[in-house]
């Protein structure tokens, strides 16, 4: 009998149906890794297991966790079961924690709600828990609070809070899709480890193939809220036998026909950055002293040229943003020059007129950056402002927003619609058309395709490479998404800690990596053919 | 926390400067002279100069800023020109029955307001929910003085529970005094505990849908357990300011009700100063109320510290 036996399970949510004859098993001490885009119903599938649904939610069928089938049990028996037999750590470490309670109150909290254990003792076990999730005491006292801690130290304690009463399943929704490569790395062997001491069945969410690969036992693909193919790991991606999963596959490691680009090598570059600086004043800590600096961004020197996709990759805080914020003239600097086609953005009255309107940008979140009241057409047309009275005006405006819309896949009718009767590639195309629109020379794509799933992804990558070829446009790809950039740019600048610590050609830096911190980043970076290989090569091998 | 505190000291202090500052010239640049005032109509302009010299207003104004500030910094805020009595000792008394009164309100209010907002909260879209939201919509709506009609109306003429007005002071003993503070305060207390009730139930419906509020409920915890021991503590921040907020209001925005209930408070004594051009009882009251609402700034920033570690931290 497995551990877990979700069976026929069912799932709609005020009269729409969500899930729909959902069968999946996890046993004792294995990983069954949940794949699935956004809106395929995985993270409805681990809540419906947790019973902690949205109101108006009616379930069917059979969640049996050791036989016993918890889809009977009442509010207060499952509140019994939550925490103890089943825990469950979510995607976002920054919100997950309670930011006024230390992380010793917090985990110790799992045990205590439970009355398993005095509150001295419960607090012994939460020390312990850290431990074991490698957070050691000290370094990481109980009374630390979480604003203390970095988002994967965060997430360790969220780990930890789930695991403190030794549950026999955990369930992990997206444990690391918020989380730097590096760390993710780690989260993933922690979690592992953990399988393996305590004998815990584990159910990992994820949108990641590479993710699951490595570690999962069994594989579930789900796609509007049906499973489409279960199976064991390395059979499955061998066979894919779904059109679905070989859709998936295909689009994770997509690669978007490009041409290299070809001239200006002794032209004026579209950009050129030049021993840039950029210091953060950082709070007092005493009347006495002088405020202390932060130099997230220390002598940093580039360059584009036309037609050229630069990446720029790093683990967040390595300052890549706020470099890219300082060439958008969005923050001051300290030193150094920025140029744009010859043009200085690094003035004291800031980035002129004439600066600006050379260079556009696309941000991560396609829900978050668009005013929500106005219209396409005045969204796309927006950057025109940048031209002052050269700006079309009427038909010509009409005709440009038309033209930027068709450029982007998009057609001309959709300027009359809002934003929200889009979906989230649909959104991303119109940033970039909102970019295009007053044909710019530079792009920086400020991880504009990591929201998105991979399938829509690798749409957007064709269109960027595709515009790219056409209008002989320039890109700054920034993301701590290695995967894509290795498919997107011509040459990759490695940052950490403010520098720029390698830079070359795309291809060459990602075979041969010079510099020890390229080399660690593109270790912990999931790749899914290696994965598989290693797989396979570790089951061929005798076993001793 | 220190840091974070002697900042909150130093910009208060600050505020307390520029406030000393507009209060005086503003009311330099305030059309009437006291001094005419109180002669009357047939005055000379002589006797209006002598009195002028004799109540200290002529000379540089900011000479006499310094002599003001100077004087308050002693606890001498100079003699009232038509009581003739001096400003600390009519202000005392009035005081004695506006703090009082505003801090009988607040705690009412607060009172009131925490269950009504939490139960809201907690019993979202209920007919409990939408009772109390009607209810604090209409407490919102209604002024404060109809109310205190209402109030003397019912509770005063009808039931005779209590008197319809008047203040018999502390000497005549804390009850009495309370009770004659009883209706004044519920009238003060009913719309600024609707306001508060909606700020609570709007905050705690924020907190609640939180992500913490979710691994709270992830650890074993039920809906209730998870509310009072996450979901409250972070919503209290936006309650705590509207509290601090309400306290300053109630101090020196009870006039109209302090008229309704004849209660000789600081709201009637500003009133009646501004009309007879006592400049200098306005001065002074007004400094006090300025000082009172930093001061419970000043309290108010202390217990963010309190409810929220990362506010400890210098900013």
């Amino acid at each position: 009998m497995s551990l877990l036996a979700v069976k026929d399970l069912c799932l709609s949510i005020s009269g729409t149906e969500i899930l729909r004859d959902i069968d999946l098993a996890v046993d004792a001490g294995e990983i069954l890794g949940v794949i699935g885009e956004s809106g395929s119903g995985k993270s409805m599938t681990a809540l419906s297991i947790m019973q902690l649904l949205p109101r108006g939610s009616e379930t069917g069928g059979v969640i049996a966790l050791d036989g016993d089938n918890i889809l009977a049990h009442s509010e207060a028996e499952m509140c019994a079961i939550r925490g103890d037999d089943i825990g469950m750590i979510f995607q976002e470490p920054m919100t997950a924690l309670n930011p006024v309670k230390t992380i010793g109150e917090q985990v110790a909290e799992t045990v205590m709600v439970h009355g398993k254990a005095s509150k001295a003792e419960a607090m012994r076990i939460a020390r312990e828990t850290l431990d074991r999730v490698e957070l050691p005491g000290d370094r990481f006292p109980l009374s630390r609070y979480p604003h203390e801690l970095s988002g994967g130290q965060r997430q360790r304690v969220v780990i930890a809070m789930a695991i403190a009463l030794r549950p026999r399943l955990l369930i992990a929704d997206e444990p690391t899709t918020a989380l730097d490569v590096t760390t993710q790395a780690q989260i993933l062997t922690l979690l592992k480890r953990l399988v393996d001491e305590d004998g815990m069945g584990l159910m990992l969410i994820t949108h990641d193939l590479a993710v699951v690969a490595d570690i999962a036992d069994k594989i579930v693909i789900m796609k509007d809220g049906e499973v489409v193919e279960a199976g064991e790991t390395v059979a499955l991606f061998r066979a894919m036998k779904h059109p679905y999963t070989r859709a998936l596959f295909e689009a994770s490691s997509h690669q978007p026909a490009r041409v290299p680009p070809t001239g200006g090598a002794g032209a004026v570059p579209v950009l050129e950055v030049k021993d840039v600086i950029r210091d953060y004043k950082l709070p007092r800590t005493s009347f006495f002293r002088p405020a202390g600096h932060f130099r997230a961004v220390n002598s940093v020197s580039l360059t584009i040229r036309k037609g050229e996709n630069v990446g720029l990759v790093g683990e967040s805080g390595c300052g890549k943003s706020t470099l890219s914020r300082a060439i958008m003239a969005l923050e001051a600097t300290q030193g150094g020059v920025i140029r744009i086609e010859g043009e200085p953005v690094t003035t004291d009255k800031g980035a002129s007129l004439a600066a600006r309107r050379k260079m556009q940008v696309v941000f991560q979140d396609p829900y978050g950056s668009f005013n929500p009241r106005h219209r396409v057409d005045r969204l796309v047309a927006e950057p025109f402002h940048l031209l002052g009275s050269e700006a079309p005006k009427g038909a010509a405006r009409r005709k440009a927003v038309e033209e930027a819309l068709v450029n982007v896949g998009l057609s001309a009718a959709d300027a009359d619609k809002y934003v929200h009767e889009f979906s989230g590639g649909q959104r991303q195309r119109i940033a970039i058309a909102r970019a295009l629109i007053i044909h710019p020379s530079l792009i920086v794509l400020d991880e504009a395709v990591s929201a998105l799933d991979v399938s829509v992804r690798a749409q957007i990558l064709d269109l960027l490479a595709d515009l790219s070829d056409r209008l002989q446009l320039s890109y700054l790809f920034i993301s701590h998404d290695l995967t894509v950039v290795r498919a997107i740019t011509d040459r990759v600048l490695v940052m950490k800690s403010g520098e720029i610590v390698e830079a070359g050609d795309t291809l060459e830096v990602f075979t041969n990596p010079q510099h020890p911190y390229t080399r660690t980043l593109i270790e912990a970076a999931p790749n899914l053919e290696q994965a598989l290989a290693a797989r396979e090569a570790a089951a061929a091998a005798p076993a001793e | 926390m220190s840091v974070y505190l002697a900042r909150r000291f130093v910009s208060l202090t600050l505020s307390l400067i520029v406030a000393s500052f507009v209060v005086f010239f503003l009311l330099e640049i305030v059309p009437g002279d006291p001094a005419s005032f109180m002669l009357g109509l047939n005055a000379t302009p002589e006797a209006a100069a002598n009195l002028r010299q004799a109540l200290g207003l002529e000379g540089p104004p900011i000479e006499r800023y310094f002599v003001w500030v100077l004087g308050l910094l002693q606890g001498e805020f100079g003699i009232s020109y038509a009581y003739k009595v001096p400003v600390a000792d009519l202000v005392a008394d009035r005081l004695w029955v506006s703090l009082p009164l505003a801090i009988y309100a607040l705690t009412l209010s607060t009172l009131i307001a925490f269950p009504v907002g939490i139960i809201a909260a907690a019993k979202r879209n209920s007919p409990a929910d939408l009772g109390i939201m009607g209810a604090t919509q209409l407490g919102v709506a209604v002024p404060n003085f109809w109310f205190a009609m209402l109030l003397v109306l019912f509770f005063a003429v009808t039931l005779r529970w209590f008197s319809a007005g008047g203040f018999p002071g502390w000497d005549e003993g804390f009850w009495i005094s309370m009770k004659a503070l009883t209706l004044p305060a519920i009238a003060l207390a009913l719309p600024q505990a609707s306001i508060l009730a909606r700020v609570m139930r709007s905050s705690l419906l924020d907190t609640l849908s939180e992500d913490y509020v979710r691994s709270a409920r992830a650890k074993g915890l039920s809906r209730r357990q998870a509310l009072w021991r996450h979901a409250l503590r972070n919503a209290l921040i936006p309650v705590l300011t509207i509290i601090g907020l309400q306290f300053s209001f109630l101090l020196a925005g009870a006039i109209i009700i302090e008229n309704v209930f004849f209660l000789p408070g600081l709201g009637r004594l500003v009133f009646q100063a501004i009309t007879s051009r006592d400049l200098i009882v306005v001065k002074s009251v007004v400094m006090i109320l300025v000082f009172a609402v930093i001061l419970v700034t000043f309290i108010v920033d202390i217990t963010y510290a309190i409810a929220d570690p990362r506010l400890r931290r210098a900013r």
